[in-house]
C-alpha cells in the first residue's frame, strides 16, 4: 500500500472515516458483554426482572447502532476501494499508451496485461481488506484491554501479557511466513512456465522424443512446489491451534484470578465473562489479521510490479513548443543517424544519411540484424536517434508533436495487427472521418474489395480479436488499406507482402505505387524481385550503408547486393 | 474453447474473504456424483490417514463442545459462592478447591482438543498435498501421452487452467474442506445436544434465529450474484480490451489511436466500477447483517437467560455456556451453506482437471515395434487421405516416392496443406487411409520416438526454453559435449553471435528471448537440428526471417548437411528450390505437380504460374 500512495492518498479521508466506523462497530460488539454483565451483576443478583429487560432492550439498540455503522463502513469502504482500483488501473493504462516500443518492450505485452488486471485486482483486494480488517484488530485489543481496565485494572494484566505473545506470533509468520509464501508463488510461477514451454514447444519436444526429458522437469517442478506448499501449511496449521491454545489458557487464567478478585470483592461475576468474551473477541480479530497477511506477500509484489509501469517514464515526449508544418511534401531524410538500443554495446545503425522524396519509392535491403526495420522505428519516433537527426520537410522530427508526425505517415508492420470492430471500423483506424468512398477506395487498392464483398455483412462484418476470423493475407490487405486512407504524405512499408500470393501481390503493388504517385514511400524488403523497380535502393549491412543507387547501378558496384540477389535468384539469372 | 479461460483465470476465484462462496456466482459440475466418486478414488491411497482424521476430527470436536459446560460449572461456582457471601450465609466462601480442579480438568480439555485438532491438521496437509501432487504428475504424464490434435485445438491457457488453477482449487478445498464438514456436522449435532440439556426454552430461541440468518443469507446472496455476474463480464471486456490495445501498441501509436483506446477504456473501466461497488457492497453486507441477527439471539439469550436465573431455574454458569454454544451453533450452519458451494465448485474444477486426464491419448507403440538399424531415408507415401476433421479431406492421394538423399521441394499456396504432409510423416498426425513407409516399413511399424529422432526439423516457430544457450542447442543430443555445441554453433553461422554476448553460451535464454532478434533464435534452433544429426531433414520455411545473406550462410552448411541425407524442403522462395531434385507443387491438398524445375516449367502448369508471378514478371520488368 505504502508504495502506491500517491494512489491511495485520495482515499484516505474515507479509509479514516471508515476506520472511525470500525472503531464504532468495535465498541459496540465491546458493549454487549458489557451490558449482559449488568445483566448478570445488576439483575440477577438482585433479583431485578425489569431492569433485566431494560437492560436487554438498550443492548438491542446497541447492537442494532453496531450494524448501522457497519453497514455504512462496508458502503464507504466498497466504494473506495473499487474506485481505488478503477484510478489505478487507468492510470497504468494511460502510462502505458504513453509508452513508446522502447518501454513497451522492457515488459512485454502478457506482463503489462497481468499488471493492469489481475495486479490492479489484488490491489484493491488489499486496500478493502486492510479497510476492513486490518484495523480491527487492533482497534478490538484497544478496544477490550480499556473495558478491562476499568472492571479491573490488575487482572487486565493478564490480558496484557497476552498482546505481546500474540504479537511474537504474528511477527514470526510475518518474518518466516512471507518469505516461505513468496518462494510458494515463485514455485508455482515455475511450474506455470515449463507447462507453458511445453505446451509451446510441444512439436519439437515430440520431434527430439524428449518426452521422458520433459516430463522429468516437470516432475521436479511439481515436486518443488509440493515441498515448499507442505512447509507452508504445515507452519499455518500448527500456528493456529497454538494461538487457540493461548487464549484457552488465558480464559483459565482469568476464571482462576477473576474468582481470586472476585472473593476480594473487586470484581463482579458478570465483568469475569465479560471479560472472557473479549478475550475471544480479541483472538478472532487476531486470526482475520493473520489472514491479511498471508495475502501481503502476492501483494507486495503486485504493488512492485504496477510502480515499475507507474515510474517509468516515456522516453519520447512532445517538445514543449512544437513546430508545424504547413503543407507538408513528405521529404524525409536521414543526417548522420546513429542508433544504439538501450542496453546494447554496439549500434544498429551507423551514420546512415540517405534522402527519401516524394514520388519516389526508396527500398531498404539487407541482412537480419543489419538495422533496416529499426530505419522505418524511427521515422515515427518509436525510438530518437542517439546521434544524429530526421528531418521531414527540413524540420526536425523532434521539434514536431509526435500526434502532428504521425498523422503524416501511413505505416504498415511486417505482422499485420487488426482490432475487433467492423471491417470500415479498420480501415478508419488510419482516417476517423474517412467517408465510405474513401474506405471501399482504400480497401480496393488494397486488393481487399474481393474478399469484404464475399462477406456476409461486407465491411460491416465483423473483425474478431486478434483478426482470427480473417486470413493472414486478408489481414495483410487491411492493414494496408488502413494506412492508404489516410493517404498519407510518407508511407512505411515493412515487408509488407509475405502472407499474399504472387498476383495479389502484384497487382497491389501497382495499384499502391499509382495512388502514391506523390507520396514517399520507403519500404524495408527482403525480395529482390519486389524492389527492382525501385528509384533508390539502400542497402544495409550491419547497420552501415554500403550501398545506394538503383538495382542496375547496385549491381555493378555493390558486392553485397550483388550476393543477396545471386542468394536468391541463383548464379545464372543474376545479369 | 479460448473464450473460457480469460473469464476463469480473471475470475473472482480467490476473490477476498467473507464467507467463501456465498453470494458470488457457483460453477456446476456437469455430473457431480461420478466426479465426486472419483476424487474419492482419488484419495483412496491415503484411506488409513483420512479414517484417522476422521477419528481425531470427532474427537477434538466432542473435546470443543464439552469445553464451555465446565467453564460454566466453574463460573456457577463462582457466583453462588459470592451470592451467598452476599447473603451473608456464615462460612460461605468461594469453593477454590472445587474451582481449580474444574479449571485443570478444563486445561486438559483444551491441551487434548488442540492436540487432536492439529493432528487432524497436519495429517489433512500431508493427504491433501500428496493428493494434488499425483494429480499434477498424472497431468504432467498426460501432457506427454496426448496426440497434438489436442494441443492444436484446445487453447493453452486452457490447458495451463486446468493444471494450475483447478488443481488448486481442489487442493485447497481438500485441506480444508473435508475436516469442516465433519467439525460442522459433529459441532451442530453436539451443541444442539448441550444446548437442550441446559435449557429447552433457550434453545428453542436460538433455533428461531436460524431461519432470519437464512433469509437473510438468500436475500443478499440472490441480489449480489447478479451483480458478481455482471461485474465478470465486464471484467472479461475490460481484459479483452487491454489485451488487444497492449498487442497492437505499435499501431494504436503509428496511426495516433492512443486518446480512442483510453477513452474506450476510461468507459469500461467506469461501467466496472459502476458494477464492482454494489458486488463488493452487498457481499459485504453479508456478515454485519448475520451478526445483527446473531446479537438480536445474544441479547434474547441474556435476557432470558436473566429472567429464568433469576427466578432460580437456571445456573449463572449454564448462561455463560449457553452463549458460547449459541455462538457456535450459527457458525457452523453458515459454514454448511457455503461449504456448499465450495463443493459444488471443487467438483467443477476436479471435473475439469479428470476431462484432460480422460483425454484420447496417442494410440500407444505396437507391441512388436521396430528400431530401424542403420536407417537410409527413403520414404514412400502410397494412397494416403487425411483431414483434420473426419469429413473433411485435406490430403488425397499425393503419391511418392523419395530416395536416399534426394532433395524435395515442397511449394504451393498457403493452406495448401505444406505442414500436414511434415505432420503426417513425423506421426505428429495419422493417416486415415494409406501407407506411409520409412525405409520399406511402415511408418506406424516403427516405434514413434525412433521414427522421429530420424528426422530433423526446424520449424518455423522457434522453440526455445528457459536456459542457457548450451542446454538449448544440447537439447537435439542427450549428453551431447561441448565441442559438439560448439561446432553445431558454428555450422550454423551463430557462434560469433553467441560470443559476443558477455556471457557467450551460458546466457540464459528469457522467456521472451528478448535481446535475441528472430533470426538470432532461427540460426539456434537450426544449430540444435544440425547437432541432432538426422537422417531426414525438414525445413518449414525455416530461414524465413532470416536475410538472404544468412539464409546463404546457412544454406551453405545446410548443404553440407544434406549430403546424403534425404530432405524436405517447405519454402517460398523459389531460389532454394532450384537445387531441388524433386519439387512438389502442393494445392488444395492434392500433388498437382512433381518434378524437376525445368521439367514443372515445361509442362506450364500450376508451377510455371507461380514462378511466373512471383519472379520473371518482375525481373522482366526492369532486365528484360
Amino acid at each position: 500500500m505504502v508504495k502506491l500512495g500517491k494512489y491511495v492518498k485520495p482515499f484516505l479521508p474515507i479509509a479514516f472515516v471508515v476506520m472511525f466506523l470500525i472503531l464504532l462497530e468495535v465498541l459496540t460488539t465491546l458493549k454487549l458483554p458489557d451490558l449482559m454483565s449488568d445483566i448478570v451483576d445488576q439483575g440477577i443478583a438482585t433479583g431485578n426482572i425489569s431492569l433485566i429487560w431494560r437492560t436487554g432492550l438498550i443492548m438491542l439498540a446497541v447492537a442494532l447502532a453496531g450494524i448501522i455503522v457497519a453497514i455504512s463502513g462496508n458502503y464507504l469502504a466498497s466504494r473506495a476501494s473499487t474506485a481505488f482500483g478503477r484510478d489505478l488501473r487507468q492510470a497504468i493504462f494511460s502510462q502505458v499508451e504513453k509508452f513508446s516500443p522502447q518501454e513497451f518492450n522492457k515488459f512485454g505485452t502478457a506482463s503489462l496485461i497481468t499488471r493492469t488486471t489481475n495486479d490492479v485486482q489484488q490491489m484493491q483486494m488489499v486496500f478493502l481488506m486492510s479497510m476492513r480488517m486490518a484495523m480491527r484488530a487492533p482497534l478490538t485489543a484497544i478496544g477490550g484491554v480499556i473495558m478491562v481496565v476499568k472492571k479491573d485494572p490488575r487482572l487486565a494484566l493478564l490480558l496484557l501479557t497476552l498482546i505481546p505473545i500474540i504479537s511474537v506470533v504474528v511477527s514470526f509468520v510475518v518474518i518466516k511466513g512471507i518469505p516461505l509464501f513468496k518462494s510458494l508463488q515463485k514455485k508455482l510461477d515455475r511450474l506455470n512456465q515449463v507447462l507453458r514451454e511445453q505446451l509451446i514447444g510441444v512439436r519439437v519436444i515430440r520431434a527430439f522424443d524428449r518426452g521422458k526429458y520433459e516430463t522429468g522437469r516437470f516432475g521436479e517442478a511439481n515436486h518443488d512446489l509440493t515441498t515448499t506448499a507442505l512447509k507452508v501449511n504445515r507452519m499455518m496449521v500448527t500456528l493456529m491451534p497454538i494461538m487457540g491454545l493461548l487464549v484457552n489458557f488465558t480464559s483459565v487464567g482469568i476464571i482462576w484470578f477473576g474468582a481470586k478478585r472476585i472473593d476480594a470483592g473487586f470484581l463482579q461475576v458478570g465483568d469475569m465473562m465479560a471479560f472472557l468474551q473479549y478475550t475471544m473477541q480479541i483472538f478472532i480479530a487476531v486470526m482475520m489479521l493473520s489472514m491479511l497477511f498471508v495475502m501481503l506477500p502476492r501483494a507486495s509484489a503486485s504493488a512492485d510490479r504496477i510502480k515499475e509501469v507507474l515510474e517509468t517514464e516515456p522516453s519520447i515526449t512532445d517538445p514543449e513548443d512544437p513546430k508545424i508544418i504547413d503543407e507538408c511534401t513528405g521529404v524525409v531524410q536521414f543526417h548522420n543517424v546513429t542508433f544504439v538500443y538501450p542496453g546494447a554495446a554496439k549500434p544498429v545503425l551507423h551514420k546512415i544519411n540517405f534522402s527519401a522524396s516524394p514520388g519516389q519509392t526508396t527500398a531498404i535491403i539487407g541482412g537480419t540484424g543489419s538495422g533496416k526495420s529499426t530505419i522505418l522505428d524511427l521515422v515515427p519516433r518509436f525510438y530518437d536517434p542517439t546521434e544524429g537527426k530526421i528531418t521531414l520537410d527540413g524540420v526536425d522530427i523532434k521539434e514536431l508533436a509526435q500526434a502532428d508526425l504521425r498523422s503524416k505517415l501511413g505505416y504498415v508492420p511486417q505482422k499485420a495487427m487488426l482490432f475487433s470492430g467492423t471491417i470500415a471500423e479498420n480501415i478508419k483506424g488510419g482516417k476517423h472521418d474517412a467517408t465510405d468512398e474513401e474506405v471501399a477506395e482504400a480497401a480496393r487498392i488494397a486488393q481487399a474489395t474481393n474478399f469484404i464483398e464475399e462477406r456476409e455483412d461486407k465491411y460491416d462484418d465483423f473483425i474478431a480479436q486478434g483478426g482470427t476470423n480473417v486470413s493472414g493475407g486478408q489481414k495483410q490487405r487491411l492493414s494496408i488499406a488502413r494506412a492508404v486512407v489516410r493517404r498519407p504524405q510518407v508511407y512505411l512499408l515493412d515487408d509488407t507482402f509475405s502472407a499474399l500470393d504472387y498476383k495479389t501481390d502484384a497487382l497491389l503493388r501497382t495499384e499502391l505505387l499509382e495512388s502514391a504517385a506523390q507520396a514517399t514511400v520507403i519500404v524495408v524488403a527482403q525480395r529482390v524481385s519486389t524492389i527492382l523497380h525501385a528509384d533508390q535502393i539502400i542497402v544495409l549491412e550491419e547497420g552501415k550503408v554500403v550501398g545506394q543507387g538503383t538495382h542496375k547501378e547496385l549491381l555493378e558496384n555493390c558486392g553485397v547486393y550483388q550476393e543477396i540477389v545471386a542468394s536468391q535468384f541463383g548464379e545464372e539469372d543474376v545479369s | 474453447m479460448s473464450k473460457e479461460t480469460p473469464r476463469r483465470s480473471h475470475g473472482g476465484r480467490g476473490g477476498g474473504f467473507g464467507p467463501r462462496g456465498i453470494g458470488r456466482p457457483v460453477e456446476k459440475a456437469k455430473d457431480f456424483k461420478g466426479t465426486l466418486k472419483r476424487l474419492v478414488a482419488y484419495m483412496r491411497p491415503h484411506s488409513v490417514g483420512l479414517i484417522i482424521v476422521l477419528i481425531v476430527t470427532l474427537l477434538s470436536t466432542v473435546f470443543n463442545i464439552l469445553s464451555p459446560k465446565i467453564m460454566g460449572q466453574a463460573t456457577t461456582i463462582l457466583f453462588e459462592g459470592m451470592m451467598d457471601k452476599m447473603r451473608g450465609i456464615p462460612g460461605a466462601a468461594i469453593d477454590f478447591s472445587a474451582v481449580g480442579r474444574i479449571l485443570l480438568n478444563l486445561a486438559a480439555v483444551y491441551i487434548v482438543a488442540t492436540v487432536f485438532g492439529y493432528l487432524q491438521q497436519i495429517i489433512m496437509v500431508n493427504i491433501s498435498q500428496k493428493t494434488v501432487f499425483k494429480m499434477r504428475e498424472d497431468i504432467g504424464l498426460k501432457l506427454a501421452k496426448l496426440p497434438l490434435k489436442y494441443f492444436d485445438s484446445v487453447a493453452h491457457g486452457d490447458i495451463l487452467s486446468r493444471a494450475t488453477n483447478d488443481v488448486d482449487v481442489v487442493s485447497q478445498s481438500l485441506q480444508q474442506g473435508i475436516t469442516q464438514i465433519i467439525t460442522s456436522v459433529i459441532s451442530i449435532i453436539g451443541v444442539l445436544i448441550m444446548m437442550l440439556t441446559i435449557s429447552p426454552i433457550m434453545t428453542l430461541i436460538t433455533m428461531g434465529m436460524l431461519p432470519i440468518s437464512a433469509l437473510v443469507s438468500i436475500f443478499v446472496a440472490k441480489r449480489s450474484q447478479k451483480f458478481f455476474a455482471q461485474q465478470q463480464r465486464i471484467l472479461g471486456d475490460l481484459n479483452g480490451h487491454v489485451e488487444e490495445m497492449f498487442s497492437g501498441h505499435t499501431i494504436i501509436k503509428a496511426f495516433g489511436l492512443e486518446q480512442d483506446a483510453i477513452d474506450e477504456f476510461v468507459e469500461i473501466n467506469q461501467g466496472l466500477y459502476n458494477n464492482s461497488w454494489k458486488a463488493q457492497f452487498i457481499s459485504g453486507t453479508l456478515m454485519p447483517l448475520i451478526r445483527f441477527v446473531g446479537n438480536i439471539g445474544y441479547v434474547a439469550i441474556a435476557v432470558a437467560g436473566g429472567v429464568f436465573a433469576s427466578r432460580g431455574m437456571i445456573k449463572i454458569g449454564d448462561i455463560q455456556a449457553f452463549i458460547q454454544y449459541s455462538r457456535q451453533f450459527t457458525q457452523p450452519i453458515t459454514q454448511m451453506a457455503s461449504m456448499a458451494n465450495v463443493l459444488q465448485s471443487t467438483i467443477a474444477a476436479a471435473e475439469r482437471v479428470f476431462e484432460l486426464l480422460d483425454e484420447k491419448e496417442e494410440p500407444a507403440d505396437k507391441l512388436d515395434s521396430k528400431l530401424l538399424e542403420n536407417p537410409r531415408g527413403e520414404i514412400r507415401l502410397e494412397n494416403i487421405s487425411f483431414g483434420y476433421d473426419a469429413d473433411k479431406t485435406v490430403i488425397k492421394n499425393p503419391d511418392l516416392d523419395v530416395k536416399q538423399g534426394e532433395l524435395v521441394a515442397i511449394v504451393g499456396p498457403t493452406g495448401a496443406g505444406k505442414t500436414t504432409l511434415v505432420n503426417l510423416l513425423m506421426r505428429f498426425y495419422d493417416v486415415n487411409d494409406g501407407t506411409i513407409t520409412f525405409d520399406g516399413t511402415n511408418i506406424f511399424d516403427l516405434k514413434r520416438g525412433n521414427l522421429r529422432t530420424m528426422f530433423g526439423m526446424v520449424l518455423q516457430d522457434t522453440w526455445l526454453f528457459e536456459g542457457t544457450i548450451r542446454d538449448n542447442i544440447a537439447y537435439g543430443r542427450i549428453g551431447a559435449s561441448d565441442q559438439e555445441i560448439e561446432a553445431a554453433a558454428k555450422a550454423a553461422h551463430v557462434d560469433h553471435f553467441i560470443r559476443t554476448l558477455p556471457k557467450g553460451y551460458d546466457t540464459i535464454l528469457a522467456e521472451d528471448a528478448s535481446g535475441i532478434s528472430q533470426g538470432q533464435r532461427q540460426l539456434l534452433t537450426i544449430a540444435r537440428a544440425i547437432l541432432a544429426d538426422p537422417v531426414v531433414l525438414i525445413l518449414d520455411e525455416a530461414t524465413s526471417s532470416v536475410d538472404t545473406r544468412t539464409e546463404r550462410l546457412i544454406q551453405e552448411a545446410m548443404n553440407k548437411l544434406m549430403e546424403g541425407r534425404t530432405s524436405f524442403v517447405i519454402a517460398h522462395r523459389l531460389s532454394t528450390i532450384l537445387d531441388a531434385d524433386r519439387i512438389l507443387v502442393i494445392n488444395q491438398g492434392e500433388i498437382v505437380e512433381q518434378g524437376t524445375h525445368e521439367e514443372l516449367l515445361i509442362k506450364e502448369g500450376f508451377y510455371a504460374e507461380l514462378y511466373d508471378s512471383q519472379f520473371l514478371s518482375g525481373l522482366s520488368e526492369q532486365v528484360g
